[in-house]
């Protein structure tokens, strides 16, 4: 079915069909109507919608209700998102799957509440102290909000770790035809099949798929933010220290396969590679079209884990990489990282509340 | 008050008090000899056995502190949380399975201070828990800071010459936010206590007990009291039960703590309400 629908109710639409079943948010431009909408819809299915009294209590709930076994999910914007972050390290640490939609607008501090931006990337993977395993997805448009979404809400539940949807006020806030799947697939978390004297809540090869208990099912589960054995219980020793942040790294690096999902039009002729994520890379592909010279193109829709190896491969042996992106260059770090000494950088930003447009990133390529 | 068969109990008690434990490794527990969190834990499972909660029913969450290590050491569901989100948490938990028993721990900083805006929401939605405050003055697992219920002119560290902030009362909080029940005992009157607990363990919505508490350790110590006995003595001396106080006027009251059933009303609490709403809105259609 074919629908005309704004960015935030493509979210919202779709992590209603992936089992989302409670929503815990803050009024915040430019994400609100996910949170209309959510308030409007829960019910109706059954689902738990909740107005907490901030971001951080918004956060703390729905991290709440995963423990006891409820698929959840938040949604925010730029200044909210800042005060998840202690939140998102919590859900990181004790592996309680989550989704946090961030409809990006511009910052620091209040911002341009009404306008988009890009850039909260890297607030998306530092944001909270501590290295931790994060994963964030970037739409371009609404179709992909609510693609992503479904995946967004999968991946938190098999993998267990807080999942993070970037989408931004361009997106949040446009219109355009949708494809809504009659169906779709929900992945529904494995309850333990051992008794509870057996059960090891983080059990070593408790990362792909693998059963874990929720509350109230009779395991005695414990959670601690604290750095943990693998019974959740607190623990001060280095080899044990270094065998959870193992763990948790190896969440994201053994799972690279099933995480990585780029766009890619590459082309052999092409000297020129263009490095994009969500709405910018609109302009991005817009300008590789208009231009008449061969442009090999990458759009990360996973952004973290940066897909590091792809983008080295395509790269490789070309003159130079264009990143355009609403941010400062936050992307362009991250591309740097990947290129030859001989392959230039060109960095092309846009951070004033306005679409990048593919003028501008035409000029870039000339 | 008679003093009692202390060995006796003791052995009588014990094997229930342990079966509702972790009992491995984890002991010795994190507390000081002499603090009043254990008693208010023995408290706390006491009333849990009387009223034949079942362990799979019972959740146990908290934030950060010394009351906060608590779920650490309770054989059931325990959520160890951030600092002053327990409540938060707690709420997220008790919407998703409200046939759960959701009990919430910790210290006077960690739900009046980082955690009061959450204390104050939970109250007002009358989410059904049972919240147990524990006032012993100070922040003491970093070491003795001043807190938001620091009587005036008592040291912390932060304090070395005394508190000039005015205490902020737990009970009064709780009760104009809306909570279905208020109370507050002390460790020194266990019996009270108890009995505090599982009254509020059968209510409905947001229930509240404060647990003046002794600190000999780091806030007695700070403050030149620093015996347990002592220390409790002193908390002793400065409680008033409500009946009593209703007696007093505002200057004999100034330096009191005032012990008893503040609010015990019948609410449908949030979970409840939101059951009919959606009964509501999916009838409509």
């Amino acid at each position: 079915m074919r629908r005309l629908v704004s960015g935030n109710e493509a979210c919202a639409e779709a992590a209603l069909r992936a089992g989302i079943r409670f929503f815990g948010g803050y009024p915040i431009t430019p994400s609100t109507e996910i949170a209309e909408l959510m308030a409007e819809e829960l019910p109706r299915v059954g689902g738990v919608f909740i107005q907490m009294e901030d971001e951080i209590a918004s956060i703390m709930a729905i991290i709440g209700a995963s423990a006891a076994g409820v698929p959840s999910m938040t949604a925010t914007s730029g200044p909210g998102f800042s005060l998840m972050q202690e939140g998102i390290g919590y859900a990181a640490m004790t592996e309680v799957a989550v989704v946090v939609v961030n409809v990006m607008r511009g910052g620091p501090a209040t911002g341009l509440p009404t306008k988009g931006s890009q850039a909260d990337l890297q607030q998306a993977r530092w944001g909270t102290h501590g290295d931790h395993p994060v994963v964030a997805l970037t739409p371009r448009g609404v179709q992909e909000c609510f693609t992503l979404t479904l995946r967004a809400v999968e991946i938190s539940q098999r993998l267990r770790v807080p999942v993070i949807l970037l989408m931004d006020e361009f997106i949040g806030h446009m219109r355009e035809i949708v494809s809504f799947p009659e169906k779709v697939e929900v992945y529904h978390r494995q309850k333990p099949r051992v008794a509870p004297s057996e059960y090891i809540h983080y059990a070593p090869d408790n990362n792909y798929n693998a059963p874990y208990a929720s509350f109230g099912e009779g395991y005695a589960i414990h959670f601690s933010g604290l750095n943990h054995r693998s019974d959740g219980f607190p623990i001060n020793d280095a080899p044990t220290i270094r065998w959870n942040n193992e763990r948790l790294r190896a969440k994201i690096e053994d799972n690279l396969a099933y995480l990585e999902d780029n766009y890619v039009d590459d082309d052999p002729d092409a000297d020129t590679l263009i490095v994009a994520f969500g709405s910018a890379a609109r302009s991005a592909y817009e300008a590789k079209l208009l231009t008449d010279k061969p442009i090999a193109y990458i759009r990360a829709l996973t952004v973290w884990p940066f897909p590091d190896a792809t983008v080295r491969k395509l790269a490789k042996g070309r003159g130079r990489v264009v990143v355009p992106e609403m941010n400062e260059g936050q992307l362009a770090r991250e591309v740097e990282r990947c290129i030859g000494a001989d392959t230039e950088l060109v960095s092309v930003t846009r951070n004033d509340g306005s679409m990048l447009t593919p003028k501008e990133v035409l000029e870039a390529l000339r | 008050m008679k003093p009692a068969k202390a060995s006796s109990r003791k052995t009588s008690f014990s094997p229930m008090i342990h079966s509702y434990l972790r009992m491995d490794e984890r002991f010795p527990h994190v507390w000081c000899p002499g603090c009043g969190i254990g008693i208010m834990f023995g408290a706390l499972i006491h009333a849990v056995h009387e009223l034949k909660i079942p362990k799979k029913k019972l959740l146990l969450a908290s934030g950060i502190g010394c009351t906060s290590r608590m779920p650490g050491y309770l054989d059931a569901d325990t959520f160890h949380v951030l600092h002053g989100r327990a409540l938060a948490a707690a709420t997220g938990v008790k919407l998703a399975r409200p046939d759960m028993e959701v009990v919430v721990v910790g210290g006077d900083g960690d739900m009046l201070a980082i955690g009061g805006n959450h204390f104050i929401h939970t109250a007002r939605r009358n989410i059904g828990m049972t919240c147990i405050v524990l006032n012993n003055y100070n922040y003491a697992m970093t070491g003795g800071q001043q807190s938001p219920t620091t009587p005036r002119d008592m040291f912390a560290t932060t304090a070395p010459y005394g508190a000039i902030d005015d205490p902020v009362d737990a009970c009064l909080l709780a009760s104009a936010a809306g909570a279905a029940f208020v109370a507050r005992t002390t460790t020194y009157n266990f019996v009270q206590l108890k009995r505090l607990i599982k009254t509020a363990l059968s209510r409905k919505g947001f229930r509240l007990i404060e647990v003046v508490a002794q600190c000999p350790t780091i806030f007695g110590r700070l403050n030149r009291i620093p015996t347990p006995k002592d220390l409790v003595t002193w908390i002793k001396g400065h409680t008033v039960t409500l009946e009593a106080a209703k007696k007093m006027d505002a200057k004999e009251l100034e330096d009191k703590v005032v012990t008893g059933v503040f609010v015990d009303r019948e609410v449908e609490e949030y979970s409840e309400r939101y059951a009919r709403l959606v009964k509501k809105v999916r009838n409509a259609h």
